[in-house]
């Protein structure tokens, strides 16, 4: 089964890109195309099939959270990842990233809900989901960044499927850990599963997304197909790839970096140019593609819609 | 073969390391990061270099080569000349020059600290390789001076165990090499001196002759 299109709306009958890439122009006017193109959207790029490596996914919906800096070319953003799964050079994931099996693919969701705890496939996981483009600049840790067309949904959408109860602080997420298949896993660099986590505040927010494709097409292996988390304003290693199992739970999980190095990596991860990673300086990146070095931006450029989830919080303490 | 054909065939050799990241630039195989790929690959031949250097001498005592005394001072230059690409790379390809970023990571970051330190003691180094200089200096004076690349060395193994994330192996295998090289050292010391020094040449005492420095 395919991805199902919309066969009566062409992409060239929908609002222009740029107009939903920029918020000013967006807020400004057009305000009924756009209106008539969101109802629209939302019955374009809906979710209708198994996900196999490399299927387009059209006619997507828009989304006025995107950049409009330009994207990093496809073969620099899936030949350039930290997969450690798979080990430690860059191009390890590009390379052996392939003998992941990712079908069947299955999440285990868990923990403080009030629906029961279920293992559910991925078909029924993304149905009710309307697929959207979402650009977003992508900080790594070390110090470099990208811009990549990220295609998914908004992580809150799912959470709230599960309705979560007031004791779910946290999402907890891990990664596939099977060693047979993901080399990385044999060797020791970090403790596997791979886990991450997020405030539930952080999960809930709208530009916390789950990412199934890139380019209009579906993830690759060595991205973290076929479902992986993207959370912009932090560090890369926060967006969790082949995503195996999301829970509810109480207190503040530990995830893989904090874990492997604690005086190093710590929960929030969010991108900050102010507080230095101990070894190197967070002050300015190597946009890929790019010959000049830029200064970091404050949450990755995303401090206006993500400033207040940490109001008078010390973030040199919770780095 | 001459020891001066062998000369121009490991000259030769040396260059392969830059030959072969020239190539790749050419063919635009630099990864997506050329810069990050560029300074790893002169920095891994910059520590490749020093221990190579460092490595003669107890080779030649060790296999009685004496002709390898004469191969030194060329690892060394090469050595050199691959910290200074590296520091190039640094300075010119990653940081353009924007001093205030620099100097944040020279002094704040550890690794760079530690890396810089590796490069300015190869300078004296570099400067003192010619004969004129080792005569000027006389065979004592040069060798002391010339006991900075263990130094380099050190400095290049801290850096490249602070700049890791968290695969030590790599600077693993470079610091326990360093360790026996610098073992080795301290053995023939000590076995030279049972030996005594009074029949010991300047070349045993690792001052390079005028033949080791000739063609
Ligand atoms: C004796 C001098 C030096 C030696 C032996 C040396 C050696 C190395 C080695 C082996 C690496 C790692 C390569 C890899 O990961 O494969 C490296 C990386 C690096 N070195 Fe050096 N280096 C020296 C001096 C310097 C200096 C003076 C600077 C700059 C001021 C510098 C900046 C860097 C940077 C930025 C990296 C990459 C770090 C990263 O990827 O996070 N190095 N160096």
């Amino acid at each position: 089964m395919l991805i199902r299109q919309a066969p009566d709306i062409r992409s060239s009958e929908i609002t222009p890109e740029r107009l939903y890439r920029n918020r000013r122009q967006f807020i400004q006017g057009a305000s009924g195309v756009v209106a008539g193109a969101l109802v629209g959207g939302a019955m374009l790029g809906r979710y209708g099939g198994l996900l196999r490596a490399q299927e387009s996914i059209d006619n997507l919906k828009q989304s006025p959270l995107s950049t409009d800096e330009e994207p990093n070319s496809y073969e620099d953003i899936t030949t350039y990842n930290n997969f450690y799964e798979f080990g430690l050079d860059k191009g390890d994931p590009a390379r052996y990233s392939h003998e992941m099996s990712i079908d069947p693919w299955s999440v285990r969701v868990e923990g403080e809900m009030n629906k029961p705890a279920a293992d559910v496939a991925l078909d029924d996981l993304l149905r009710p989901h309307t697929l959207e483009e979402r650009i977003y600049r992508l900080r790594c840790v070390e110090a470099w960044s990208m811009v990549v067309p990220w295609v998914g949904f908004p992580l809150g959408d799912l959470i709230k499927r599960f309705e979560p109860t007031s004791k779910a602080k946290f999402v907890k997420f891990e990664t596939l850990h099977r060693p047979s298949e993901m080399r990385g896993q044999r060797g020791r660099s970090l403790e596997w599963p791979y886990v991450e986590g997020l405030r539930m505040d952080e999960a809930m927010h709208p530009l916390a997304i789950l990412a199934v494709g890139m380019y209009g097409k579906t993830l690759l292996n060595q991205q973290g197909a076929p479902l992986r988390l993207v959370v912009p304003w932090k560090y890369g290693f926060k967006s969790i790839k082949s995503i195996v199992k999301m829970e509810f739970v109480e207190e503040q999980p530990r995830n893989s970096w904090n874990v492997a190095i604690p005086n190093e990596y710590g929960f929030y991860s969010n991108v900050n140019p102010e507080v230095d990673h101990p070894r190197w300086s967070q002050a300015s990146e190597r946009r890929i593609g790019s010959f000049f070095r830029m200064r970091t931006a404050m949450f990755n450029g995303y401090a206006d819609q993500v400033a207040g989830l940490y109001d008078g919080m010390d973030l040199a303490q919770n780095y | 073969m001459s020891v001066r054909r062998v000369k121009l065939c490991v000259f030769a050799a040396c260059l392969i390391p830059l030959g072969l990241l020239v190539w790749r630039a050419v063919m635009g195989d630099l990864t997506a990061n050329p810069i990050e790929y560029i300074t790893h690959r002169t920095g891994d031949w910059t520590l490749r270099f020093l221990l190579l250097t460092l490595a003669v001498t107890p080779l030649r005592k060790l296999m009685g080569w004496s002709q390898l005394a004469s191969f030194r001072r060329m690892l060394g230059l090469f050595a050199f000349f691959y910290a200074t690409l590296h520091f190039s790379t640094y300075l010119v390809l990653d940081f353009f020059f924007d001093f205030e970023l620099i100097l944040d990571d020279v002094i704040e970051r550890r690794y760079v600290t530690a890396g810089f330190f590796g490069f300015v003691s190869l300078v004296p180094l570099a400067a003192t390789s010619t004969k004129a200089m080792i005569r000027r200096l006389g065979g004592e004076r040069w060798r002391s001076l010339h006991r900075l690349a263990y130094v380099a060395a050190v400095a290049g193994v801290v850096h490249y165990f602070w700049l890791v994330k968290i695969d030590v192996l790599p600077p693993l295998t470079y610091a326990v090499i360093l360790a026996v090289l610098l073992g080795s050292r301290v053995w023939f010391r000590y076995t030279n001196h049972r030996v005594g020094r009074a029949s010991a040449t300047g070349r045993d005492r690792g001052v390079p002759t005028d033949a080791d420095l000739a063609g």
